[in-house]
């Protein structure tokens, strides 16, 4: 057998070079239209900047990305969005680098872990990178300004009030989540927990179970089910990320809990639209991305045009949002979580 | 007969029958990987802006360190016809090891060793399972996957431990002296010669190839067929632990879910290297080769602004072309009129005792 395998293997070695060369001549084209437009950007020789969410084809991330180009636009200013399919923290050091390999000017930055990035921003920041981090911070002192949606506080004052107001407050609730490390969520079901407990209001209300959904639609909608079979008395859900509520309003409205069980949470409104509508959901909260990609990308130039440094009282100006103050530990914050219902949500498309 | 055959014996060698000796060691899937990877990485040099950067070589070994590290006990264990898809969970078990263990007041060096000592018990639990018992590796090791990363997110919940002493963090993306080669790569040349030696210079390498030819065979000319395996699923959970550990201090942080997906990245390094996945077959240069090629690829196209999902595209087209072409070739080749091989004498009418002398006649008429 050996024999007869020789000549088709060395054969198959050759042809299996020419085909490697083959698929290096298909990167050639797409490497060279690249390289003219990098060549571009630097004849430009201004601002150059990077946006990196949590990860890619996330439908809250693709409108922060679309206020940050028309930021961009405005600024005169060259910005590309990269990121990895997963959110996972290694996933976006990878990227971190190679904006640090590229010499940008600036990152604006999502990220997926407020530790494990530390490292990589820094090489990134001492080869003369701004860091701005925008709707999930990392450590304080890795990053040069956070640009903050609206204080966790506010977050999780307004997901239980909507909440209760859905249950007539009292009866049990649960938690849909995104991943079981996420920055911003942990934070914010901290806080809830604590306002259960502390709040009179919200005496009647047992928030029985989190469950973690990890951003992915199907196992959203496959946690939703889980949840409703282990709590036949669940009264409410609240889910703080926008898959899992589109995913949890999707079984909800399919099933026989419609109407009896309430959710609400932070949602985009071209999703829960038809949930709205059809009743499945009352209200749910959000800020806009487009407006926090929009800031984020204002405060980077700033920083970059070095009008501010990131201390604490800097203020700047960000196109048609107004005037913005850095306000301790350098985070800036756009405002209030605004609430979306039947009565306003056709008023917006994002 | 005997003192007909006696004569002939002399002509029937190796040589008489393969290609040149430059053929048999230029024209082979090795060559073809190591090729491409070298065009691969001149093209980038040239072609993608800042990839010839100071910061480029020490980013794309810090990278891929891990992958490199796991692909040397993975080439044996497939080369033996088994697979061990759990290496990432070790990963991450090691890892959250590591940050409780540090988290509870050992020091760095003592957390990792136990952490060490994990791997080594997963891998036991796993080539016990394969080696004496019998099951097969692709059912054990995917139930170890589960198992493996279960432990570690329930150690550790939903946190992150990320307080690690600065000097332990400093020594995982360090390099050596002025160059730009990271520190992790001296462990890793040390275990690259180890696992050479052992694989490619040893009766023991003999016996992992045996095996993955055929394991009965194997067998009955002396190889210690369940030993062999669990030997290579210990160094496979050994190696994949120290890859663990080596992540954890390079991003400063333990948690339950590091790691996640690296199982198939090495699978996929190991294959497009041109180990074949039925075993028998396989060389650790190539392999070192493919991890490089992916880890190239990766970070010029990341250059480039590419997305990860094209980058995918690419390797996995790259990796679906590796495995397939041989086989099409080697159909193809059987469709083909060919030259007189050794193949001939079968459909020869000459007598029995002349065919084999007449196979080098024949070689040279053609």
């Amino acid at each position: 057998m050996k024999f007869h395998t020789r000549k088709p293997t060395a054969l198959a070695a050759l042809l299996l070079t020419a085909t490697f060369a083959f698929a290096g001549c298909g990167s050639d084209d797409a490497g060279d239209s690249g390289s003219s437009a990098e060549g571009g950007d630097s004849g430009g020789g201004d601002l150059t900047l990077t946006m990196l969410p949590k990860n890619l084809g996330n439908a809250y991330f693709d409108t922060s990305t679309t206020g940050a180009d028309k930021a961009a636009e405005e600024l005169g200013a060259d910005i590309e969005e990269v990121g990895p399919e997963t959110g996972s923290p290694d996933a976006q050091v990878s990227y971190i680098n190679t904006v640090a390999q590229q010499g940008k000017s600036a990152l604006i930055l999502s990220a997926n872990d407020p530790d494990a990035l530390c490292d990589a921003i820094e090489e990134a920041r001492s080869a003369d990178v701004k860091v701005v981090t925008f709707d999930a911070d990392t450590n304080p002192d890795c990053r040069d300004l956070f640009v903050n949606a609206a204080t966790s506080e506010g977050i999780a004052a307004k997901q239980l009030e909507l909440i209760s107001e859905a249950i007539g407050g009292s009866g049990e609730i649960a938690i849909l989540s995104a991943t079981a490390n996420a920055t911003n969520q942990n934070a914010w079901i901290e806080m809830m927990e604590t306002e259960l407990a502390d709040n009179p209001d919200y005496a009647d209300i047992e928030l029985v179970d989190t469950v973690y959904g990890d951003d992915e639609d199907q196992k959203s909608f496959d946690q939703t089910e889980a949840l409703l079979q282990n709590h036949p008395d669940l009264k409410g859900i609240i889910s703080p990320t926008t898959v899992g509520i589109a995913a949890a309003a999707r079984y909800l409205s399919d099933s026989e809990f419609k109407g009896k069980v309430a959710l609400t949470g932070l949602g985009t409104p071209n999703q829960m639209r038809e949930f709205v509508e059809d009743g499945t959901v009352a209200s749910f909260a959000l800020w806009n991305p487009g407006d926090l990609g929009y800031l984020a990308t204002y405060a980077a130039a700033a920083l970059v045009d070095g009008d501010i440094t990131g201390e604490e009282g800097d203020s700047f100006e960000a196109g048609e949002l107004g005037s913005f103050e850095v306000g301790a530990d350098g985070v800036v914050l756009l405002g209030e979580p605004f609430t979306f219902n039947a009565d306003n949500i056709g008023d917006f498309d994002f | 007969m005997s003192t007909l055959t006696a004569p002939e014996a002399p002509t029937r060698t190796y040589n008489a029958y393969s290609a040149p000796l430059w053929q048999r060691l230029l024209m082979t899937r090795e060559t073809a990987v190591i090729a491409l990877t070298a065009a691969v990485i001149l093209y980038s040099i040239v072609n993608v802006p800042n990839f010839d950067g100071p910061l480029t070589l020490k980013f794309l070994l810090q990278d891929i360190a891990p992958i490199l590290l796991i692909a040397l006990p993975m080439t044996l264990v497939i080369i033996t016809g088994e697979i061990d898809l759990s290496v990432a969970s070790i990963m991450g078990l090691s890892s959250v090891l590591l940050g409780v263990l540090h988290e509870g007041g050992m020091s760095v060096p003592a957390a990792a060793l136990l952490a060490l000592l994990a791997g080594l018990v997963c891998g036991a639990l796993n080539g016990f399972l394969i080696a004496y018992v019998g099951l097969p590796s692709l059912a054990v090791t995917i139930g170890t996957l589960a198992l493996f990363r279960g432990i570690a997110v329930g150690l550790l919940g939903t946190k992150a431990i990320t307080d690690f002493t600065e000097k332990w963090s400093d020594l995982a993306t360090g390099t050596i002296g002025e160059t730009k080669i990271p520190l992790v790569m001296i462990p890793f040349a040390v275990l690259a010669i180890g696992f050479v030696v052992l694989l490619h210079f040893s009766t023991f390498g003999r016996g992992v190839y045996d095996i993955g030819l055929n394991d009965e065979a194997a067998h009955f000319t002396g190889v210690d067929v369940a030993r062999t395996k669990m030997v290579l699923f210990l160094l496979s959970g050994v190696v994949s632990a120290l890859a663990g550990i080596y992540f954890t201090l390079r991003f400063g942080s333990a948690r339950g879910d590091n790691a996640t997906g690296y199982e198939l990245q090495v699978i996929a390094a190991v294959l497009l290297g041109g180990v074949s996945i039925f075993g028998g077959r396989g060389r650790l240069h190539g392999v070192l080769a493919g991890v490089v090629l992916i880890g190239v690829l990766s970070s010029a196209l990341r250059l480039e602004s590419v997305t990860v999902n094209v980058t995918n595209i690419i390797v996995g087209l790259l990796l679906v072309a590796s495995v397939i072409l041989p086989n099409v070739l080697a159909w193809a080749s059987t469709r083909l009129p060919r030259k007189a091989t050794p193949a001939a004498p079968r459909e020869s009418h000459t007598p029995e005792n002349a065919a084999s002398a007449g196979v080098s006649t024949r070689g040279s008429d053609s």
